[in-house]
């Protein structure tokens, strides 16, 4: 049947109208691959320039790049402040298939806490998933090892490096070198306000405290640029052009290391604060206070247990007694208040007062003791330095009045700022008439002005204050802003800053000034002064003065008992001081808390720190005495 | 020359298009595999493989083929249904059937099967075919189309309907014909769309319809390819030079969308000689059908080689967003093995009409 069929099928028809119709079909493919063909036109040539834009901006990322932090140096150069490469564990999110099970096996190759763990949790939280989240700050070397060998295992895992404050000299500068931390919101928010965003875009730690707070913008330098090409997961390629960064400014304190050392190890555990500064320039060679604690614990993230550890400890770690430390000035600032009274035309140097050990004001019941029970005699101005004796200074007090004493000390600084390139800084407190009434809605009452001759009474002073005010009067009233800078290092040059220098105090008759020195030249040097003993054979000539603050009022007929007094209570003990006598290089504060008299606590210690630093600095021989000249001198400062 | 290629029943022209354009294949696979050696290695033996598969099938004489249309027909919608009951599940579609030797996709021999059943069916009879037989060979064709779009398979359901529709469009069916059967499948869309297509499907066309939309999510393959290809340019951006592709924005780079890297990489100028290059086989493949001896033979080669230029127009179509995003290899050139077998078994059977053809005819 088939066979028949075809017999009579007309083959030749049959081929040509599949011919015609392949030929249609071709037709048509043709029709198609011409509209494929104008549809890539318009991909390739019409749109090509966009086309060609977004693809670079897929491939093509501008990240900025942080600036080296300046670099800081102590005045002899040893480094203070470094960048040390850290090393961190960083997870992409993305890139790693069970992070459960990764983070397990991670804890089993390193020491990981949990805490770290939920650190990261937290954190990855908020990032995208693209971006490395911290697992483990601050790998050792080991750790890096360790993890480096089985790096095949965790996929997404890896170890970043980038530069990190270090302070290798831990406790020991904390309060005048501060410390750098992470850009937390309130930062970046400054940050905007002051337009400096974009300069930090790349920066991890802003400074937080101390010179690294005051110097940031010197410090920080300016953001650089790089345009690199990234893949689809955002990992740089390869880097395609870069605007290098400016790295911050190097600088160099006025500080030097081995004070702070011989500091530390002079207080121990006691607390209190040891300045010393440069009398011709203002400059801190020593700014230390005790107790410190390590920077580097908050240069990563201080974690909350070490962190209340410090905000709680009854010795209060985190204060810079230096500069916040608001102590009664006490019998320290008797010398300005001599210069105060013979300035004024109050006392003269030959008045005498007969001192029994009380002082009393007509017509008032209330008594004011002197420190010596029996009272010091027949006392002079400078025997009164000399000898400390409080009765002197009552009579003065009364006689120049609050307002004179006020006034005349904030010209030396008292109540305020000194302008130290530190931003932890009190102004503490000069009262007088009106800051009373506004302070307490009170009067200034007569028996108000009884302590102030003694550096009490609602007086306070920090230790930088008092450092500023006796150089003040070294300098004969030539006055400085106290600085922890010294100057920039630029390559191997350090380029040393001019000392700022504020309004001098006017000077009335110069022998006035004169007078006073020679008066805490006799603290340290005659028989009676208060510093005698402390300063006995030294081989440099000082002067100074000392002081006991009391902070506890004890009550009208009794009797002050170191032993009874709770620890705190105690009496401060505190130093003035500067050295040579003829030439003056260099001045120092010394304030003990609750360490009981200035003269027996505070004028050995600053004995030693003085001792040291002659050491260091060896005087030309012309100021250098023998104990036979020294003894020669005192005997002619005897008649 | 003439003869050489004669005794080993392979075509010269045809050969030397598709060995240059797995040539081509090769060095892009290079560039989109991220320059990996191995995956090239790989791909060398399965074209080896299918080559030898090619070769093997243009020994066979074209009256077998006919002779075998209709078991291999029947064998694979048997398969397809085994397939809808014991397959095996991959990537939420079920295409595998493992009959424990081997693990292969029914479907595949759809692609060959189909058109072999049409042009059997219809060159029984005279042409241009009567209505009735058209209307059964639409059966035939929708049968394993709908087995396949249920797996679901939309990419391989098409070119298998494609494939049987060409035999039917080439046996001569009419005009008229064809334009009601066009309004047919138009008003067959809605229906489509709401009672065969899965989620992902209709997702799919949407996302074709406004690729922007959701430039993260659905839309980022077709506006990344776009912008591969867009980059290009002119000249392209030189091979292994691609930063679409080098830097992996681009998705599925050696395999559905290695069209886009071509074109990122070898720009207009490439993609113009690649098209040449595919008309030229497509021209080639249906020089053959016209002078092929006998309709069956006429109808398979030609159906065979249209079906071959809808994967180009498919694959191309989707990657550069002139159509929705379908599973379609870009044929020879994409990564692969499995449709590089079907594809150069449908050329073996090709080459076999052209080269074995008996003396006495008519």
């Amino acid at each position: 049947m088939p066979i028949k069929k075809q017999t009579i099928r007309d083959h030749t028809a049959e081929a040509n109208l599949v011919t015609r119709r392949a030929f249609f079909a071709f037709l048509g493919v043709l029709v198609i691959l011409a509209a494929m063909i104008s549809n890539l036109y318009v991909l390739q040539i019409e749109k090509h320039d966009a086309f060609q834009t977004r693809s670079n901006t897929n491939r093509i990322k501008v990240v900025p790049v942080a600036p080296n932090r300046g670099l800081i140096y102590d005045r002899n150069g040893i480094i203070l402040a470094e960048n040390r490469p850290v090393f961190s564990l960083e997870l992409i999110p993305e890139e790693t298939a069970d992070i459960e099970e990764t983070l397990t096996q991670l804890q089993d190759l390193l020491a990981i806490s949990d805490d770290e763990i939920k650190r990261f949790q937290r954190e990855r939280k908020r990032q995208r998933r693209f971006k490395p989240v911290t697992v483990k700050s601050q790998l050792n070397e080991q750790d890096v090892a360790i993890f480096s060998a089985n790096k095949h295992r965790f996929p997404g895992v890896s170890v970043e490096a980038r530069l990190s404050r270090y302070y290798p000299y831990k406790e020991l500068l904390t309060h005048a070198l501060g410390y750098v931390a992470k850009i937390n919101k309130k930062d970046l928010q400054k940050l905007e306000e002051a337009g400096q965003e974009e300069n930090y875009a790349a920066t991890f730690d802003i400074g937080k405290l101390g010179v690294e707070r005051f110097h940031e913008d010197l410090l920080h330098g300016k953001v650089g640029y790089q345009q690199v090409e990234v893949n689809s997961a955002s990992r740089i390629i390869r880097v395609l052009d870069v605007d290098p960064p400016t790295p911050g400014q190097d600088i160099i304190l006025n500080i030097d290391v081995r004070l702070h050392e011989k500091a530390a190890e002079l207080l121990g555990e006691q607390r209190g604060t040891i300045v010393i500064s440069d009398t011709q320039t203002g400059g801190l060679l020593t700014l230390y206070s005790n107790p410190s604690y390590d920077p580097n614990l908050f240069v990563h993230g201080i974690s909350s247990k070490n962190y209340s550890a410090l905000l709680n400890s009854s010795s209060r770690p985190l204060i810079n007694r230096a500069t916040q430390g608001q102590y009664p000035p006490a019998s320290t600032v008797k010398p300005l208040l001599g210069l105060l009274g013979l300035e004024q035309n109050i006392v003269t140097v030959d008045d005498e007062i007969r001192d029994g050990g009380r002082y009393r004001l007509p017509n008032v019941n209330h008594v004011w003791r002197d420190w010596k029970k029996w009272g010091h005699g027949k006392v002079n101005l400078t025997k009164a330095i000399e000898v400390s004796c409080d009765t002197y200074y009552y009579d003065l007090a009364y006689r120049t009045g609050i307002d004179k004493i006020s006034s005349y000390m904030m010209e030396f600084g008292f109540g305020d700022f000194t302008g130290i390139d530190l931003f932890e800084e009190s102004d503490a407190n000069m009262p007088s008439r009106g800051w009373k009434r506004a302070r307490f809605n009170e009067p200034w009452y007569i028996g108000d002005t009884i302590p102030v001759g003694i550096g009490q009474s609602f007086w306070t002073a920090t230790p930088v204050q008092l450092a500023q005010a006796q150089n003040a009067l070294i300098n004969f009233g030539t006055r400085h802003i106290p600085q922890l800078i010294r100057g920039k290092r630029i390559g191997n040059q350090d380029i040393i800053d001019e000392p700022k220098t504020l309004r001098p105090i006017d000077i009335k008759n110069k022998t006035h000034w004169e007078t006073v020195l020679d008066a805490m030249y006799g603290v340290v040097n005659r028989e009676h002064g208060t510093a005698f003993r402390a300063f006995r054979s030294a081989p440099y000539v000082s002067a100074g003065k000392t002081g006991t603050a009391q902070l506890f009022s004890v009550a009208q007929d009794e009797k002050y008992d170191a032993d009874k007094v709770a620890d705190h209570l105690k009496d401060n003990a505190m130093y003035v001081g500067f050295a040579p006598y003829k030439a003056p290089r260099i001045s120092i504060v010394v304030v003990l808390e609750n360490a009981g008299g200035g003269s027996s606590n505070a004028a050995p210690i600053a004995r030693k720190m003085m001792d040291y630093f002659f050491e260091l600095y060896p005087l030309p021989e012309e100021h250098v005495y023998s104990e036979e000249e020294k003894e020669a001198v005192l005997e002619f400062t005897k008649e | 020359m003439r003869k050489f290629f004669n005794a080993l029943h392979l075509d010269p022209w045809l050969l030397l298009g598709l060995l240059v354009l797995m040539s081509v294949g090769l060095v892009t696979i290079y560039s989109a595999g991220g320059q990996d050696i191995g995956l090239i290695q790989r791909q060398i033996t399965r074209l080896g493989i299918a080559l030898f598969g090619m070769f093997i099938l243009a020994q066979v004489s074209p009256s077998f083929y006919r002779r075998i249309s209709t078991y291999a027909f029947i064998l694979g919608v048997a398969m397809l249904l085994a397939v809808l009951f014991f397959g095996e599940a991959s990537k939420g579609a079920q295409r595998w059937l493992d009959l424990q030797v081997v693990r292969f996709q029914p479907s595949e021999i759809m692609k060959l099967a189909v058109p072999m059943m049409v042009a059997w069916y219809i060159s029984k009879f005279d042409l241009p075919p009567k209505t009735k037989h058209i209307a059964i060979g639409f059966l035939l064709v929708c049968l394993p189309t709908v087995l396949i779009a249920k797996q679901p398979d939309l990419g391989t359901s098409l070119l298998i309907a494609s494939s049987g529709i060409f035999a039917l469009f080439l046996a001569g069916m009419r005009w008229r014909l064809i334009l009601y059967v066009g309004i047919l499948l138009g008003s067959f869309l809605p229906v489509m769309w709401f009672f065969l297509m899965e989620d992902y499907q209709k997702q799919r066309v949407l996302t074709f319809l406004t690729p922007e939309s959701d430039p993260l999510g659905a839309g980022y393959h077709i506006i990344q390819s776009k912008i591969a290809i867009g980059s290009g340019g002119l000249q392209g951006k030189g091979w292994l030079q691609g930063t679409q592709s080098q830097l992996e924005f681009l998705p599925e780079r050696h395999t559905d969308f290695i069209f886009a890297v071509f074109s990122e990489e070898f720009g207009l100028i490439g993609v113009l000689l690649l098209l040449i290059l595919y008309l030229a086989i497509v021209a080639r493949g249906l020089y053959i059908a016209i002078r092929a001896q006998d309709a069956y033979s006429k109808l398979l080669a030609g159906s065979i080689t249209l079906t071959f230029f809808v994967y180009v127009f498919v694959n191309i179509g989707m990657v550069s967003g002139m159509l929705p995003v379908v599973g379609v290899p870009l044929p020879l050139i994409s990564y692969g093995g499995t449709s590089m077998v079907t594809l150069l078994a449908g050329f073996g059977i090709i080459m076999s009409i052209s080269t074995q053809k008996r003396l006495l005819s008519r």
